[in-house]
């Protein structure tokens, strides 16, 4: 495995009394991509807020290129560079396409091989965002707010980046502009972790793929592997 | 007819003064989810402050503008430093913010009461403003008209920096999303305190501007923050339009009550609220909050 980008180790976190995760391990290498897949409530999205500090785990350690990030606040995790499209998009509504950009600019760290991202470069990989940049962002169609999520997460110049669910809700002309965005982000060299229910867009696109199932790993494999083995992932997803 | 057009440009004016005092309460609440009930004290604090400085308490006198200035940079102060000890180990906790600000705000009157006396500070109006402007038929004081510029300004200011700026856009995604906005690395807590410190400095300046129309006495917080709470949940908290609006209605029927019902006053000052409650809880301006 390549030089790891992000590693959850052992974690176990609640949701009140709820134990949501437990002793959850994975990881992410450097310019890979995991899928992260599970049912609905698998805790998917509960491992994103774990990483970003939002929800604080009871046990384990998340480490970012090797820094441990655990007990950290989401803007220290950001300055990590780690960076969330988040489950439902969740962009400033109130704000122009260009202010949701703006406010996530963070300079990228040194000695970083990317090009950094800039507003102009965002608007280059999504010309629709160019068009509207002065729109506020509540009014634009779901596909649009999509694009300013991921355009803004990439605004960040993350290290990694953590996607949660961005086809959710979208139409399939739409979700394939979505999946051909996320094969440039990786094919750019971005580490990135996908959250997915459907497992058929993270399988054409992940290097590695964990499936969560009650809140435990259950597999963890490369595509290729999961066909090989012949695994039933009916067991894990219900659907497939 | 000059009675009605008295009592316009009096509401007009009261108003403005209203503005100032709710811009920076409607921020709070919106950005911060703190029902602020310091506010009140807080302009009561300015005025008393800066009095202070106009009237030569110390023993040496100031100009006005300087002493609101100072007033208004003192009481931002105080406002920074009670939200960094003290609102920012609740966060969320609205029912402990709500009795840790009413705590503070018996703390802030007996203090003022101790330190200056029950007496009424009467406060001269500023040189040069002391006289009248002619409008027509129509006599107006030229300091009441000047409130009304001073409020448009400061409205103006913050639209600009709120709408015009990277810190106001990031107050605004702060008031849409704090959670989000702290996951794309903005630095919600320390905003906080700037706009506690900016709502505190406003509330401070504006009752050291209303100091020669209202003077300044015990009791004044109490009598000034239900007409922010009113204007907030008018206009929307957050909103600065519908502060601005919410102040101008507010300052109509605070002004119009006093003068046509005076024995309904309140009745007629809270009824709005009341409806707006019931049929817009959001406020004219306010988005729905779920």
């Amino acid at each position: 495995m390549a030089t790891s980008a992000l590693s959850l180790k052992n974690i176990d976190a609640y949701y009140g009394d709820s134990h949501v995760l437990t002793d959850v391990s994975f990881e992410l290498g450097e310019a890979r991509m995991l899928g992260l897949l599970g049912r609905n409530g698998a805790g998917k999205s509960t491992c994103m807020s774990v990483t970003m500090g939002l929800l604080a785990p009871r046990r384990g350690e998340v480490v970012v290129f090797g820094d441990k990030v655990t007990g950290l606040s989401p803007e220290m995790v950001a300055a990590q560079g780690v960076a969330l499209v988040p489950q439902g998009r969740r962009i400033f509504k109130s704000l122009t396409v260009r202010e949701n950009l703006m406010v996530a600019a963070r300079k990228p760290d040194a000695g970083s091989k990317h090009a950094p991202w800039i507003a102009e470069t965002v608007f280059a990989m999504f010309p629709r965002l160019a068009e509207r940049h002065k729109q506020i962002a509540a009014h634009l169609s779901g596909g649009e707010q999509q694009m300013l999520a991921i355009g803004r997460a990439l605004m960040g110049n993350p290290r990694v980046l953590l996607m949660d669910e961005p086809s959710e809700g979208l139409a399939p002309q739409i979700v394939a502009e979505v999946m051909a965005t996320i094969r440039k982000l990786k094919e750019s060299g971005l580490s990135i972790v996908l959250v997915e229910q459907n497992p058929r867009l993270v399988f054409d696109v992940a290097d590695d793929i964990v499936i969560l199932n009650t809140g435990r790993v259950a597999v963890v494999s490369t595509p290729a592997q999961l066909d090989k083995d012949g695994v039933d992932l009916t067991q894990h997803l219900g659907v497939f | 007819m000059n009675f009605w057009l008295v009592l316009t440009a009096n509401s007009v004016t009261f108003g403005g003064l209203l503005f100032l005092l709710s811009a920076g309460f409607s921020l709070i609440f919106g950005l911060m989810r703190i029902p602020n009930l310091t506010h009140g004290s807080l302009f009561m604090l300015g005025a008393y402050v800066g009095a202070t400085f106009v009237v030569g308490l110390l023993g040496f006198q100031l100009n006005f503008w300087l002493a609101a200035i100072l007033a208004t940079l003192a009481v931002a102060a105080v406002g920074a430093l009670a939200e960094r000890l003290l609102l920012r180990r609740l966060p969320g906790d609205q029912l402990a913010q709500v009795l840790v600000t009413l705590g503070l705000s018996f703390m802030a009157a007996d203090f003022c009461l101790m330190v200056w006396g029950g007496d009424p500070l009467n406060i001269a109006t500023p040189g040069g403003l002391g006289g009248f402007v002619r409008f027509g038929v129509m006599v107006f004081p030229a300091y009441r008209l000047a409130i009304i510029v001073i409020a448009i300004v400061v409205a103006v200011g913050l639209w600009l920096l709120l709408d015009r700026t990277r810190l106001g856009a990031m107050i605004r995604a702060g008031v849409d999303d704090p959670d989000m906005a702290r996951v794309v690395g903005i630095r919600v807590s320390q905003l906080f305190t700037v706009v506690f410190a900016l709502g505190a400095g406003l509330a401070a300046f504006a009752g050291i501007i209303g100091g020669p129309i209202l003077s300044v006495y015990p009791g004044l917080d109490q009598d000034m923050l239900p007409l922010a709470l009113v204007v907030v949940i008018l206009g929307g908290s957050g909103s600065l339009l519908g502060s601005f609006v919410g102040s101008i209605i507010v300052g109509f029927i605070y002004n119009f009550g006093q003068a046509l019902l005076p024995e309904l006053a309140y009745f007629v000052l809270f009824m709005p609220m009341l409806l707006v409650l019931l049929l817009r809880p959001q406020g004219l301006f306010g988005r729905h909050v779920p």
